[in-house]
């Protein structure tokens, strides 16, 4: 019974001390709770970071969970900032203005799509419209772009990936991406994949290239920073920071910072061009 | 103050403290702790119970209106899954053809390498050997399934692609190869039991009429523990097709019905999984995942109806 209790009381008292000790904490810290894409997950840690060790009251909190679960949680008010890989979709903004949130995007950073084959392949360039009708079924063979005689083994992201979506907005036009493509979860599984397969072909977001994979120009423009930023890479797309109504106080402040050259610098080192 | 007895009191008091008091009503005590022992364990039931509902009424409610809107049979046949596009389509077909597919592959390479290790260790192996495959088969079950598929992913699959000489290994043989895997330990461990509960009387008999082992193994002890393989079968197919990670990271996940066994296919878990992280909440592809879930429940559901209709037969006919 004695040492029934003596495990009780060590198990309770930590605990109870534990949950005051947070309450206190949340109490005395101004808090941000940050939700959302993957893609700029590295970018929001990062920041984070960097930004509570300067502001020491302030509390961030940064999960990851996609653009659509960030955007839900925002209009829950489970979140203060919502990241997002795409921009909100109509339904979402009216599911939002129905419950009296107001979303406003916050442009933080630039991300460029970078299309990607095995380190064998000699292919070297290749065109948007070579990209889609690949993507769509009409092109099978790398032979039929000037390369070796071999099937074309079709890499996308999920349905639900921000990246696909913007895939689909910029390369496939609104076309259906075909059946047989291989769709795999994440950025790292494409990478990998591309890696092994000599036939493969596949996109990826800036960030995630290698000395692994081979990056091939598209109409003609490598995804450098420089031309994702001036718009002559014709893949790329914006990453949102989205918030209730226009950014005040804290999150503003932290908004600003990831703006601010020390911010242009993390967005530069998780592999993102930054916002010019 | 004059109805107040001092003495009585203080007699009660010490009473109160007294041995004597503890033993009088000790009974009583008993009873208050196995009323409340009672509770404790009736309520720790019951939640289970409540658990299960709460996740039956939450998923057919959030998947029933896609049976709604867009027909329980283009919901249940339809060939094409484009539920990004627009506009959307939600044709599930290829998806549960995906996840059969799979799932009748583990089984063919699990069946024969879990029962034939059930027959070794209960019927073959001495006691020290099967001190060391024990442990070692149950070891393969605790495994983490996101282990079996980064090992699949990274090196199964190119293996696979090299040997066949194919464009990608990440397609429904290498997928079934990994899962087949990991549910040898459930085929194995239940066929086991089933395989040792068959009388020694049935054995020795046979032993007696002049029959080798071989024979014994194969006309006797197979056929009186059918039931009992036959349920480690069941129990293995519904772990297959619920298995999630490794068809997420190994199946390839394209959403068309597999032509060959080296073609990827997209299970309906990994598309739960991969997809519903970015699904917009209460859109028609959210509660077409849930639908998805629903045809999942459904399946799992009959197979344990089947294990349980097969186990209590069994314990009629003893």
């Amino acid at each position: 019974m004695n040492i029934k209790k003596f495990i009780t009381i060590l198990i309770v008292v930590p605990l109870t001390f534990i949950s005051l000790n947070t309450d206190i904490q949340a109490k005395a810290k101004c808090k941000i709770v940050i939700a959302g894409s993957t893609t700029v997950l590295p970018i929001a840690q990062r920041s984070a970071e960097l930004y509570m060790d300067v502001n020491s009251d302030a509390n961030i909190t940064v999960r990851g969970g996609g653009s659509g679960v960030g955007i839900a949680a925002l209009i829950d008010g489970r979140c203060d900032i919502a990241d997002a890989s795409r921009s909100m979709k109509t339904k979402e903004l009216k599911i939002a203005r129905g419950k009296g949130v107001n979303p406003v995007g916050n442009i933080i950073a630039t991300d460029g799509i970078a299309i990607v084959v095995n380190k064998s392949n000699p292919i070297k360039n290749i065109t948007l419209e070579q990209l889609r009708d690949i993507y769509t079924g009409k092109t099978v063979n790398w032979k039929e772009l000037g390369g070796n005689d071999a099937q074309i083994v079709s890499i996308s992201r999920d349905y639900s990936s921000g990246t696909f979506e913007v895939f689909k907005k910029l390369v496939l036009k609104g076309d259906k991406v075909k059946n047989d493509v291989l769709m795999l979860a994440s950025n790292k599984g494409v990478s990998t994949t591309v890696n092994q397969t000599k036939g493969a072909l596949g996109y990826i977001g800036l960030g995630y290239i290698s000395d692994d994979l081979k990056v091939l120009t598209v109409n003609s423009v490598y995804p450098t920073k420089e031309n994702v930023s001036n718009n002559n890479y014709p893949i790329a797309r914006p990453l949102f920071m989205y918030t209730n109504g226009k950014p005040k106080g804290l999150i503003k402040s932290f908004i600003d910072f990831i703006l601010s050259d020390n911010g242009k610098k993390i967005v530069e080192e998780t592999g993102y061009v930054p916002v010019q | 103050m004059s109805r107040f007895n001092s003495n009585k009191f203080r007699e009660s008091i010490g009473d109160y403290f007294s041995y004597t008091f503890f033993f009088k009503n000790r009974r009583k005590i008993k009873d208050i702790k196995e009323i409340l022992f009672k509770i404790i364990i009736y309520t720790t039931s019951i939640s289970s119970i409540v658990f299960l509902f709460g996740i039956i009424i939450s998923i057919f409610k959030e998947g029933w209106s896609i049976f709604v809107s867009y027909g329980i049979i283009k919901f249940l046949f339809g060939m094409s899954w484009h539920p990004t596009h627009y506009p959307p389509e939600f044709g599930i077909f290829p998806l549960i053809m995906g996840s059969i597919c799979i799932t009748i592959g583990s089984l063919i390479v699990a069946i024969p390498l879990g029962l034939g290790s059930a027959i070794y260790v209960s019927e073959i192996a001495n006691n020290r050997v099967k001190e060391i495959l024990k442990p070692i088969i149950e070891l393969l079950a605790n495994i983490p399934s996101v282990v079996y598929g980064l090992v699949g992913m990274a090196f199964f699959a190119p293996l696979v692609q090299r040997i066949f000489n194919i464009p990608i290994g990440l397609n429904v043989f290498s997928a079934s190869v990994i899962l087949g895997i990991m549910i040898i330990p459930i085929i194995s461990s239940v066929s086991e039991d089933a395989l040792s509960t068959v009388p020694k009387q049935l054995k020795e008999g046979s032993y007696a009429l002049g029959a080798n082992k071989w024979e014994t193994i194969t006309k006797i002890i197979i056929p009186s523990a059918k039931t009992g393989i036959i349920v480690s079968i069941v129990l293995g197919f519904g772990r297959a097709i619920g298995e999630t990670m490794v068809v997420l990271m190994i199946a390839g996940g394209s959403p068309h019905i597999p032509k060959s066994i080296f073609q990827s296919a997209r299970p309906l878990t990994s598309a739960i999984a991969s997809e519903m992280g970015e699904a917009i909440i209460g859109s028609q592809h959210y509660h077409s995942l849930f639908g998805i879930a629903i045809v999942l429940f459904i399946i799992i559901f009959i197979t344990n109806l089947i294990v349980e209709l097969a186990v209590k037969k069994k314990w009629r006919i003893k």
